[in-house]
Formats: structure tokens, sequence, C-alpha cells
């Protein structure tokens, strides 16, 4: 299996461990990525709220290098994939609105990439099976709620991937990696986003709803795919424990850690241990690292 | 020609119109009225035909749906045979949709011609009778069917009414209060339910479905299956002991299954027939093949396990078809738990909730664990005004049954809250609006103005989300119990039922009625009418008052011994018929048969397969005309040589 692979801007800063157990995992499941040469931003919400023209062209761009390549494109980063799919499916709809985008993008647009969300590579191309049958350090006693966020899932017509309301996806690829998946109702609400430059108070908010749902279902950790997600529970968890008066100290992974964890690869080369809320004390409590 | 006022004047120039229509061959005399339809604008048609002694008459005015029957009459007073009239629509199909003169006045001359070249080709159709059997099937026992039947047996005719359940009352029986009086639905029902099984015209058939329907208007051939009760009806005097003392149990389907009942039952109390029925996928006997405890107990011996379904074969004259409807389905709705929180329930269940013969004897207790609930929160449209997950319509009763509940739910229960989420409050009926603004002043309901976003467990209680629009800000309402209003859908089986009777039905499966203000009560089918929820959603004062205009189309019908047929029906020529049958399986009417005719060739006599067909069935579609290879297929009134020849003036 091989894919083209579009690491996108946080996964070379704020979420450098997605990046890394992104690549380390895939490796250890024999699926090939191929970064994307010349890649640029997808213009994640600064685009779309400025110019729509833009908010089409961005992630063209990178789709027309894909189609030059061949490959079918991941996308880790949820903003990214939920970009890169609206511009296609925006362009599907309207021909003229392509017709314009590929003169700003000075390129030809086929449409004949799919791009793919990392969950939807693991679960379906490879096989929840597949993964399992893999799994050498199986994370027993681990109690994890997997959170997708809003752009993952949705609008369902455009990511075409899972139910937008009770996604399973994730759970499925904990339960492979021998860990417990929690029942709980908050798997797509909103963390806040990018509001966490503009209205603190909102994104402490609504990631403390989501926290405290977690929490109150049983869970120990919460497994993300989104650097977004994971920055506004992670980063953000102790100013959020200082507003509400509360303590969580739970941390916050990328799924890609949990299950590099599972296939036997070293913590730290996953990025494990890097995070706000410390990441590797449960594991270690757990006998898992 | 007609002006119409200025409907068809100001965008037809008729003076060129007539010019041009004056110079065709065969056109005698042409003359323009402000309104042809008047009666000094027929009076002129009926003087034009004896100066000028016309035998053809060409009305350009409005579509022929409108007025070409007031015509035929007209020129039939001029001692013309009807069908020698025919009508140019320059209305619909031309003034009103075009805006320029010198685009619609051409056309109108296009299809004048049309017109007079077709009418110089008709020919005098005379009609011809047919006998009426006055006995009424009514399909469908819930408040429709039995107010239907009740007024065609009051009128004195025959009527069976047919319900797939066993016992009629239908979805008004499982109500608790009807808005907006408040009265006992059940109270009010159950009198109604008891004249219509005392009523002597009337015959009624519980746990019994329609099988097959063939005929036409005034003589409808019907079999309907009598499903096997495993209780012999005429012996049985509804003691009960039978059902009070079986084993097996199973959900109460009139509860919504949140009750249960026995294997033998009768659905509730007031049920009628007051007779039990065996539910042979639960029943110990028939599963296991011993227990017989109800016919061992039975003082009347009316038990009968070897029973079997039963089809009768009956003849009716007219059908009413008053089949009701189905709550939409609301698991698709992730953001409410697919269905799966046991305490966020439909309308209906809360209505069984509340109700003294319900699960709870009308204590108001949640599903999951049977507690009390402090605070109710409404949701209304769901599935209604819904087109991603559900039906655009608007399901018309939402609205006031939702006030009623939260106002039930207050007068019960005056500690507990009662909050409504909701896109609009629509009352459009007598007292309605009334009722509405009891439920806010009076009850203290609090409505909130906007759409709830998802739904989701916490602890023991259900946290309810929404948007309220007025505020602006967005609610969230921990709840005990969440009602949904869910929106009124067409039944499972409608499509295959209109089918099977022979009518047309809509993209929701809903009955279509022949015209939408005018025909709100007949269907397409002549002899078939519609009644309540089945044609769309409908409340119980509009369903009672459309089941009564049913019954008096029905007796309207039945007050004649004969029809006139249309004489406008296909018709075989059968030196030209080659037999093929292709036409028969084209019949959407099933009025084609085919029939041996013996000729004579050179001197031998020989047989020779052709079509024929049944007047009485054809509706004169056409359908088999185009089918018809040989082309001896015609329709009386439309032949093939008379639309070529429209064909023709149109396009030479």
């Amino acid at each position: 299996m091989r894919y083209a692979y579009y690491p996108g801007c946080s996964l070379e800063g704020t979420a450098k461990e997605y990046d890394l157990s992104t690549r380390a995992t895939f490796r250890a499941l024999g699926i090939e990525l191929e970064e994307l040469p010349d890649w640029s931003c997808c213009g994640a919400s600064s685009a779309h709220t400025t110019n729509h023209l833009l908010a089409v062209a961005l992630p063209t761009r990178n789709l027309v290098i894909a189609e030059k390549q061949g490959l079918d494109l991941v996308a880790p980063c949820a903003a990214c994939f939920n970009r890169l799919v609206t511009a296609q499916h925006k362009m599907e709809q309207d021909a003229r609105l392509k017709g314009k985008v590929e003169q700003v993008v000075e390129g030809e647009y086929q449409g004949t990439v799919k791009v793919k969300a990392v969950l939807e590579v693991l679960a379906t191309d490879f096989g929840v099976e597949k993964v399992r049958e893999m799994v050498t350090k199986p994370l027993k006693g681990l109690r994890v709620a997997s959170y997708y966020g809003c752009l993952l899932v949705r609008p369902p017509e455009v990511t075409k991937f899972d139910d937008p309301e009770n996604p399973t996806t994730m759970d499925a690829l904990v339960e492979a990696s021998g860990a417990e998946a929690v029942m709980w109702p908050h798997k797509t609400e909103c963390c806040g986003g990018s509001f966490a430059f503009a209205r603190v108070d909102i994104v402490e908010k609504l990631s403390n709803d989501i926290l405290a749902a977690a929490k109150s279902n049983g869970a120990d950790c919460i497994a993300t795919a989104c650097p977004l997600c994971q920055a506004n529970l992670d980063m953000r968890q102790k100013a959020i424990e200082k507003q509400f008066g509360t303590t969580y100290n739970m941390p916050i992974y990328y799924i890609t850690e949990l299950l590099g964890l599972a296939l036997g690869l070293e913590p730290r080369s996953l990025g494990l241990g890097t995070h706000m809320v410390e990441s590797l004390r449960l594991l270690r409590e757990k006998e898992l690292a | 020609m007609c002006w119409c006022g200025s409907n068809i004047a100001s965008t037809v120039d008729l003076d060129r119109v007539q010019k041009a229509v004056e110079k065709l061959t065969n056109v005698v005399h042409v003359e323009q009225n402000k309104y042809t339809c008047s009666e000094p604008g027929q009076a002129q048609i009926v003087a034009g035909i004896r100066e000028h002694n016309l035998d053809r008459v060409v009305v350009a005015a409005c579509s022929p749906r409108m007025h070409e029957k007031t015509f035929q009459r007209t020129v039939a007073k001029a001692g013309l045979n009807p069908y020698l009239l025919e009508i140019a629509n320059i209305r619909e199909h031309c003034s009103w949709v075009h805006t320029s003169v010198e685009e619609a006045t051409p056309k109108a001359i296009d299809l004048l011609r049309a017109a007079v070249a077709k009418v110089i080709r008709n020919t005098p159709l005379t009609t011809s009778t047919i006998p009426v059997e006055k006995r009424a099937l009514v399909i469908g026992g819930g408040i429709a069917g039995i107010q239907a039947a009740l007024d065609i047996a009051d009128a004195g005719h025959q009527v069976v009414l047919v319900e797939k359940e066993p016992t009629i009352g239908g979805r008004m029986a499982q109500l608790d209060k009807t808005f907006p009086t408040l009265d006992c639905s059940a109270c009010i029902l159950t009198p109604k339910m008891v004249d219509a099984a005392q009523h002597p015209k009337i015959r009624l058939l519980t746990y019994a479905e329609i099988e097959e329907v063939g005929g036409y208007i005034g003589n409808f051939e019907v079999t309907i299956r009598k499903k096997a009760r495993s209780v012999n009806e005429d012996v049985c005097t509804g003691c009960g002991i039978c059902w009070s003392k079986c084993p097996s149990k199973a959900p109460n389907e009139f509860d919504c299954g949140l009750g249960e009942r026995k294997a033998i039952y009768i659905p509730f109390p007031q049920a009628v027939p007051n007779k039990p029925v065996i539910d042979r996928e639960n029943c110990r006997y028939f599963t296991k093949g011993k227990c017989g405890v109800c016919k061992k107990v039975c003082p009347a011996g009316a038990v009968d396990f070897e029973q079997e379904d039963e089809l009768l074969r009956e003849r009716f004259g007219a059908i009413v078809v008053a089949t009701g409807y189905e709550l939409f389905d609301h698991s698709v709705y992730g953001e409410y738990g697919y269905g799966k929180y046991p305490d966020v329930i439909t309308g209906l269940e809360f209505e069984r909730l509340i109700n003294a013969s319900g699960p709870t004897g009308g204590k108001l207790k949640r599903p999951s664990d049977g507690k009390i609930p402090k605070t109710v929160v409404f949701v209304k449209c769901v599935g209604s005004r819904d087109e991603a997950k559900g039906f655009p319509y608007c399901s018309r009763t939402c609205c006031m049954y939702t006030a009623k509940q939260a106002i039930l739910l207050r007068e019960k229960m005056p500690e507990a809250e009662a909050y409504v989420f909701y896109m609009d409050v629509r009352t459009p009926g007598k007292g309605y609006e009334e009722f509405y603004t009891r439920a806010t002043e009076e009850f203290g309901v609090n409505y909130l103005r906007g759409r709830v976003a998802r739904i989701y467990p916490k602890g023991d209680q259900l946290v309810v989300r929404g948007e309220d629009t007025l505020v602006g800000a967005q609610v969230e309402i921990e709840a005990d119990l969440v009602v949904l209003a869910t929106a009124m859908v067409a039944r499972r089986d409608a499509a295959e039922l209109a089918q099977r009777i022979g009518f047309s039905y809509d993209q929701y499966h809903f009955f279509t009625e022949a015209h939408p203000k005018l025909r709100p009560v007949e269907t397409n089918t002549a002899g078939v009418f519609l009644a309540g929820a089945c044609q769309g959603p409908k409340d119980i004062p509009d369903t009672v008052a459309q089941a009564s205009a049913a019954a008096v189309k029905v007796a309207m019908l039945f007050s004649r011994d004969e029809l006139e047929t249309n004489p406008m029906v296909a018709t075989v020529d059968e030196g030209t018929c080659s037999g093929c049958e292709w036409c028969k399986p084209t019949c959407p009417y099933g009025a084609i048969d085919i029939k041996t005719i013996e000729e004579r060739v050179g001197k031998r006599t020989v047989s020779r397969r052709v079509a024929t067909v049944n007047t009485g069935l054809c509706q004169g579609c056409g359908a088999c005309t185009v089918a018809c290879r040989s082309g001896a297929m015609n329709l009386k009134g439309f032949t093939n040589e008379q639309i070529l020849a429209e064909v023709e003036a149109i396009c030479l």
C-alpha cells in the first residue's frame, strides 16, 4: 500500500508528534508514505473566512500535485482533510468555479485523487482486523474516549466517511489496539477550534465539557485525530482546570501514538512524552510503557 | 371565441384570430364573447347553431377541464350530439403562458386550426348505462372509517367495515385527551365504535385485510382475507377468562410496546368487538405445541386452534379508503440518540404513558427506571419540515398536540416543568390559537424558538442542547424525559394498497385526491374515495369532516340505480386486429380481454382470436391505442385519424 502524504503545517509545528507517530505507525504496518513534493498550506480556517476562491484554490494546488504523483492522498490533520475534500466537492458541483480555480493554480484539476483521513486508511483500506493481528503489546486496561471533533465526519455529504453523529472508526481501532473504547456522547462535539485565539472563554467552556464527559464516562485518556482538538484539550487543560476548579490530568493522545505503542514501537519515537499533560505516567501506571 | 374578461383578450388579438379563422375551410360563422360561459354567451351558441344550421362547434376558451361539460350541454340544447363540440384551449395553453401578443396570437390561430380540423372528423357518441351495487366497502376502522361507515349506513346503505387490527378504534383510541377541548379521546370515540358494531347496516370485519380488488365504479369485486383469529367470534362472549389465565406475554402494540399483553388478548378494555385473538407467534401452544390453557378454561368453547384464514368474495359499488398513518421513525436522528435512549419517546408513547388504560395506569413514569419526571422537554418538527433527514411537509397536528401534552403535564404535575422547542407555532383551527395561548399563559409552558442540536445522557438525565433564536443563545436543559413530535407518515403498505385498488399516491405515499381544492375526497379512480390521514396529515376534526364528505359522495352514487358510462372508450376494429394480445398487459384497468370470433374466408369458416374492450372498465386513457401494432385499437373521441388531423393542422 502506497499513499501520497500531506502533513500540512500543524504537523510541522504543534503537532509534530502526530507526524512522527503517523509515519512510524504506517511504517510498522507496511504502508508506504511518499510526501507530496512542494506542498503548501491548505488555507485552514483563515482562507475560508477571507476569500472563497482562495479557500478552494489553496487545497487545489496540492490536489493538482497529487494527481501528477498518481497516488491517493493521506491528510492526517482533520482541518487539512476537510479543506481538501471540500475543495473537491465544490469543484464537482460548480464547473465555473473549477475553471477559475484552475486559472489561479495554473494547472488542470481532474478529480482523480481520493483524499483520505488517517482513520479511513487504517480502518477501511488496511483493515481493523489486520491491525489487531499485528498488535504485539496490547494496551490492556487503558480506557480510551475516542474523540473525532467536528471536521472529520461533517458535513457528511462532503466527508463521506463514517457516521456524522456517532462515528465508530476510531473506537474500532482503539479496540484493535487492545484498549477499551469508552462509550460517551461527546465524540463529535466542537472543542472550540480556532476560537482559541479570539475567544479563549468559549474554547475553555467547550473543551471543559468534552473533558468532563470523558471523565464521567470512565475514560483514562482521550484519543484524537486532529491537531487543533489535541492542542485545545491538552495545552489548555491546566487553564481549564483552574477556570472550572477541577482536576482532570487526562492525557490527550493521537490515535497513531496509541496504535504505534500497541505495535511495539518505542514511546519516544512516537513523540510521547512531549505533551503538555504528562502522557507517559498513565502508560507506565498501566505497565504499557 | 371567449375573451375571458382580460384573461385571454389582453394577450391574444382576437380580431386578428377571427379574420384568420373565418378563412378556414368548413368554418361558417365566428363570434366573440366577453364571457362565453355566461348565460348570454351560451345563448349565442344556441342561436348560432340554429341560425346557420351548424353541425359542429368549436369553442376557443379555457381548458376543457373547466367548461367542456358546460358547452356540451349547450350544444345539446340546440339539438347537436355533445361530442360534436371541440374546445381550443387558448387560455391555459396560450394567453396565460405567454406575455407577448405577437407570440400568443399566431399560436391561438394554430390551436383553432387544429380544433377545426378535429371537429370535422368527430362522430356522434352515445353513453350507455351500468347498474350500481349499493353496498360500500370502508377500509380502515379508525375514526375516519367509523365515521364514513356510520354516515353511509345512516343513509340507508349496506357497509362492510374492514380493519386489519383485532379491534376498530385506530389511533384515536390510543390518545388520552384531545385538543382544543381536552375531552377524553376514548369517551367520545367509544360510543361511535359501539354504534358501528351495533348498526344493522354495518358488518364489521376485524383482523381482516384486502387481498384483491377488481371491477369498476358501481361494480367492484373485492377479496377480503379474514385472518385466523383462533377464536370463534360467534360463540365467544368476551368474558376474559382466557386472557387472564394465559401464561405467555408479549409487548402490547397498542401501548407502543411500553406495556405487555397476553398471547390471547384484546388490545384495550373497550375493544370492539370484545373478542380476543391469539397472537400465534407468541402463543405457547403454537410455538411449543403444548399449553392450551385458554381452550381449557373457555366456558363457551370458543377457542379454535385449527381455525384458518378465510377468503371472502364480495361485491361493492363504492370504496372508501381510510387507512390512516404511521409515525416517523426517529432513529435516523443520530443527534437524538438514534432512537436508543429509552427516555426519548414519541408523542404517541407519551399519550399511552398518561392514559389511565396505559401501561402505567395513567401515572407518568419514564420508561427507563419508572421515575416520575420533573423536567420534560418537547421537541417539535422531528421528521417534519426537514428535507435532510425527514420530509419537507408539515404534519399539521404536532403544534397542537404538543401544547396539549404540555398542558396535561402541568395540570397533572404542577411541580414539573415543561419546555417546548419549536420552529413556528401553527394553530390554524377553531379555538386552536386560544388553546396555545392557554398553554403559555395559564399553564406556564416554556416555549423556546429553535432547533435541538443534540440530546445526550448525563447521569440518569438527558441533556437537551438547542438554540434559543429569540435570545440568540445556546441553551442546555437537563431533562428527565424528552418527547419528540415525530412526523405523520404514510403507512408502510400504503403504496401497495393503492396499486392493488388502482388509484394514485404522491411521492410520500399519501393518497392523491382528484383535485386539491375542488375534489378533495375523490381519487382519480371513479368510485374510490378517501377519508382521513391516508390522504395527508390531518387532525381529528378535519378527519371526521372528510369522512362525512366521502360518505356523502358514496350516498350520492347510491342514489342512482344506474350510472352513465363515459363513451370515450377504446374500440377494436376486429377486421385488422391480429390477436397479438399486446394491448392486454398495457391496459392499467384490466379492461381488455381476448375473444374468439368466427369469419368466412372464401368458402370456409375460420375462428380467430381478437381483443375486446370491457366498456365498464375502460377509462379512455388510450394506452392500448399506442401499443396496438396493427392500428386496430382506437379511442372514441380521440381516434388516430382525429389526432393526426390536429397534428397536420398545426404542422403543415
